[in-house]
């Protein structure tokens, strides 16, 4: 009997240990996950350790990284955002006309920007939150709406001749440092501080976990859900000024699959879509595996084709263990 | 002669509470028998032994004097038991005779659904219970008691030897109960025995042989209705317990209403009621299943719409138009449902205790982290909440810690009325004492307390005055002074009021 007891408590003990170790890679996988992307690239190519590629790096991911800090949020919230890439470009077009036909001066025309898609934002929470339509539903229609706006404002044709003094929003760099990296920085910053230090982040997380228990506590449901949606119009719409001044080019195409993009590196960091759960750190990773994913793919001369197929599967493989571990 | 089914002994263990305990259950065939028993007190528990949902940790189950295993519901549906639920098991896009085959579809030999057989065969019970409709009707348009004679069609039409009804005429108008009760008459003749759930005594004239009584998850009696007088099966449901001292100090302020709520209304489901709470007081509030208790409290609070209702705090009138506007106003309700509005069971205990009153630990909007842990850390003792630590997912507690993290956003609060709804449901007995002392220590420290319970000598235990309501309608309010008993306020909560006592 007792050594039946004994055996018992050594499995068990083993068994956690097990599970001790088992939690901690699936903890942290996303990051070791990475470094092992990072690693392998490392290897076999000798041009992709070097400080400008991985800059190079940080740079092609950092507009999906910005229009994924609004999609973290609202994915928090148990919604989802599907019209921030036709945002981005609807305000590609409507800065690259408002600068090069109206004349409006460069920042101005960039505020004036980033208005839109807060407005377009806030139109998009105002349906889900009061309207009642399912997210899903409302922003795909949204997408459809801002692109096709975005085709109708100039009649299809992009806009270039930019004015030279607004490349400085790509190309301007602070004590050396590219100046997208530090967007990155300083929004990833500020947005992890909102949500881990402010009331409002304890409420969007809330909202997420149980609607209905939030409701009962005393939040104004439905206020945080379409702030969740403005955050995710804003950053859409700095993604498309980012993508303007990137290209010296507006053009009403662009942005395309970019809701997808953002979505991935969501849930690759680890944002469960079923809300409550997630975090900035996570998406940010995300958004640089799949950046490093293909550029060190390209590096590797492999066709764009096989690319898409191997991001595809880091995506389902990054979610089946973060499964995993919710069991 | 067997009985055409016996339950032995059946025990039913849930995480912290013994749901059944021992209980026996003898039926014959061609007979009524009643299921007695108050709210929680394990009837439905039973229901879910027999029909394989649950499995019970100890006892036998014999059918025509053999020994059935029912692992399953499948089980039970070869064993012939039917079990016709309050919610109907119905797909209400599909027709009648859709339903009644759904996953048992008569086929041809290549699995082809033979239409015109199952349409024959739908029709020819449908007659039998008097259902007078075609079987291609949709079940969406039929109303509650004829989706209900849906359900008893499909019992015959797979020869159902056991059906049982759940509180079957809670639903039903006069006429459509009188009806049921022609049908239930029908089977009887037909040799089927009949397990029947309710608590409405006056049904009993009409249908049943027998009853068994259970409370509080035990076995109490079976008893012949022919002999046994409503004021019996009362006593025997509620049990003539020893109140456990009453507890209640009675310091509350009689003259001080701090709230007043006149003739509120919502839909059909809380009609006009009126009544009021005193400073320093705990108010009951007693009635069945469905009386519109949860109802009235969440039309209070404005987390429905009242369609009609005067609301005055502290003597000042008053719009509550969510429940976030009751918490601005100091009015604080705690959800009987604690899984599903109470808690967010992915979140640590310390953003549960602190989610409703984060302006007391927020500067300018920012959280002030040791400030917001130091008053967790003190509701956690002070509540006794056992966690390894404030950090802890509220998913991985025990049900009655989790009931006590609620309390503690409650508490956390401050507010001036606390509402509780069911408030030591399915927590066990010690969970329950400390329930009821934080309760108390909140009186003291001048609160009020408005209290749903379905426990009645929980009720009868901590509060001052009990309302009692039924079908959305305050029928009574009792001081609660020596001379109270759970009689008499079940009496109204069964009868519908103190002038129609058993009638």
């Amino acid at each position: 009997m007792s050594t039946l007891n004994n055996t018992k408590a050594v499995n068990k003990g083993f068994l956690a240990n097990d599970r001790a170790i088992a939690d901690y890679l699936t903890d942290y996988g996303i990051y070791l996950g990475f470094i092992i992307i990072f690693a392998i690239f490392s290897v076999i190519s000798s041009s992709f350790f070097t400080v400008s590629n991985i800059s190079n790096i940080i740079i092609q991911s950092s507009i999906i990284a910005i229009i994924a800090i609004g999609q973290t949020i609202v994915i928090i919230t148990e919604g989802i955002d599907l019209s921030v890439g036709s945002i981005a470009a609807f305000i590609s077009i409507a800065l690259g006309m408002m600068m090069v036909d109206f004349g409006i001066s460069v920042p101005m025309a960039i505020l004036l920007s980033i208005v839109i898609g807060v407005f377009i934002g806030l139109i998009n929470g105002f349906i889900i939150s009061y309207g009642k339509v399912p997210a899903f539903i409302t922003t795909l229609g949204m997408m459809s709406i801002a692109r096709g706006g975005a085709l109708a404002l100039n009649g299809g044709r992009p806009v270039s001749m930019l004015p030279r003094s607004f490349g400085i929003v790509s190309s301007a760099s602070i004590f050396g440092i590219p100046i997208f990296i530090i967007y990155v920085a300083v929004f990833y910053t500020l947005m992890y501080l909102l949500l881990t230090k402010h009331k409002l982040g304890r409420y969007l997380y809330a909202i997420g976990d149980n609607s209905e228990a939030a409701r009962l506590s005393g939040i104004k449901v439905k206020a945080v859900k379409t702030s969740a949606y403005i955050f995710s119009g804003l950053f859409a719409a700095m993604g498309g000024i980012m993508l303007t001044a990137r290209l010296n080019y507006a053009a009403p195409t662009a942005g395309n699959g970019f809701e997808l993009d953002a979505i991935a590196a969501v849930v690759i960091g680890g944002t469960a879509l079923s809300g409550g759960k997630g975090s900035l750190l996570g998406t940010l990773v995300g958004a640089l595996i799949l950046g490093t994913l293909r550029n060190g793919l390209s590096i590797l001369n492999v066709p764009g084709f096989y690319q898409q197929i191997i991001i595809g599967i880091v995506i389902i493989v990054a979610v089946f263990f973060d499964k995993m571990k919710r069991q | 002669m067997n009985y055409l089914l016996e339950m032995k002994n059946i025990t039913k263990v849930f995480p912290g509470v013994k749901a059944l305990d021992k209980v026996n259950l003898n039926l014959n065939a061609g007979k009524t028998h009643i299921l007695l028993g108050e709210n929680g007190a394990g009837k439905s528990t039973l229901i879910k032994v027999l029909s394989g949902a649950h499995q019970p940790e100890e006892g036998e189950i014999y059918i025509d004097g053999k020994k059935a295993v029912i692992a399953n519901p499948s089980d039970a549906f070869k064993y012939g038991i039917s079990v016709i639920y309050q919610e109907f098991q119905l797909a209400a896009n599909l027709t009648i005779y859709e339903n009644i085959f759904l996953g048992r579809e008569l086929t041809n030999s290549f699995n082809f659904i033979n239409k015109r057989k199952t349409i024959a065969k739908t029709e020819e019970m449908m007659k039998f219970v008097g259902l007078d409709l075609t079987a291609n009707t949709l079940v969406r348009d039929l109303t509650i008691a004829e989706k209900q004679m849906v359900e008893i069609t499909k019992a015959l039409v797979f020869d159902a030897d056991i059906i049982v009804f759940d509180e079957p005429t809670a639903t039903l108008t006069d006429k459509e109960t009188t009806r049921l009760f022609e049908i239930i008459h029908q089977l009887e003749e037909e040799g089927i025995g009949i397990i029947y759930i309710s608590h409405r005594l006056k049904e009993f004239e009409e249908v049943g042989e027998r009853c068994t009584i259970l409370r509080d998850g035990k076995y109490i009696d079976t008893v012949e209705l022919a002999e046994t007088s409503k004021e019996e099966l009362v006593n025997l449901m509620t049990g003539r317990k020893l109140d456990k001292g009453k507890k209640r100090c009675n310091i509350c302020f009689p003259d001080k209403k701090i709230l007043e709520v006149d003739n509120l209304s919502y839909q059909d489901k809380v009609k006009d009621v009126s009544f009021y709470l005193c400073e320093k007081e705990i108010l009951g509030i007693s009635g069945l299943v469905g009386a519109g208790r949860t109802e009235l409290v969440k039309t209070l609070i404005g987390e429905y719409s009242k369609d009609s209702g005067k609301i005055k705090l502290n003597n000042r009138e008053v719009e509550l138009n969510s429940p976030a506007d009751a918490i601005k106003n100091n009015l604080f309700y705690l959800s009987e449902d604690r899984k599903d509005e109470g808690l967010f069971l992915g979140h640590s205990i310390r953003n549960n205790i602190t989610i409703s009153s984060l302006q007391r630990v927020t500067k300018k909007g920012v959280l002030k982290n040791r400030h917001e842990e130091e008053i967790c850390d003190n509701l956690i003792e002070q509540l006794n909440i056992k966690t390894p630590n404030m950090h802890t997912e509220a998913l991985t507690l025990s049900g009655g810690n989790q009931q006590k993290v609620v309390i503690a956003k409650g508490l956390c609060r401050q507010a001036q009325i606390y509402i509780f709804d069911e408030p030591t449901r399915g927590i066990d007995v010690g969970a329950k004492e400390e329930i009821y002392e934080i309760m108390d220590k909140l009186i003291q420290d001048g609160s009020s307390i408005i209290m749903i319970s379905s426990d009645l000598p929980e009720l009868l235990r901590i509060s001052d005055r009990i309302m009692v309501m039924a079908d959305g309608r305050l029928v009574d309010t009792f001081t609660n002074d020596e001379d109270l008993s759970q009689q008499e306020i079940l009496s109204a909560a069964v009868g519908g009021g103190k002038n129609n006592v058993y009638a």
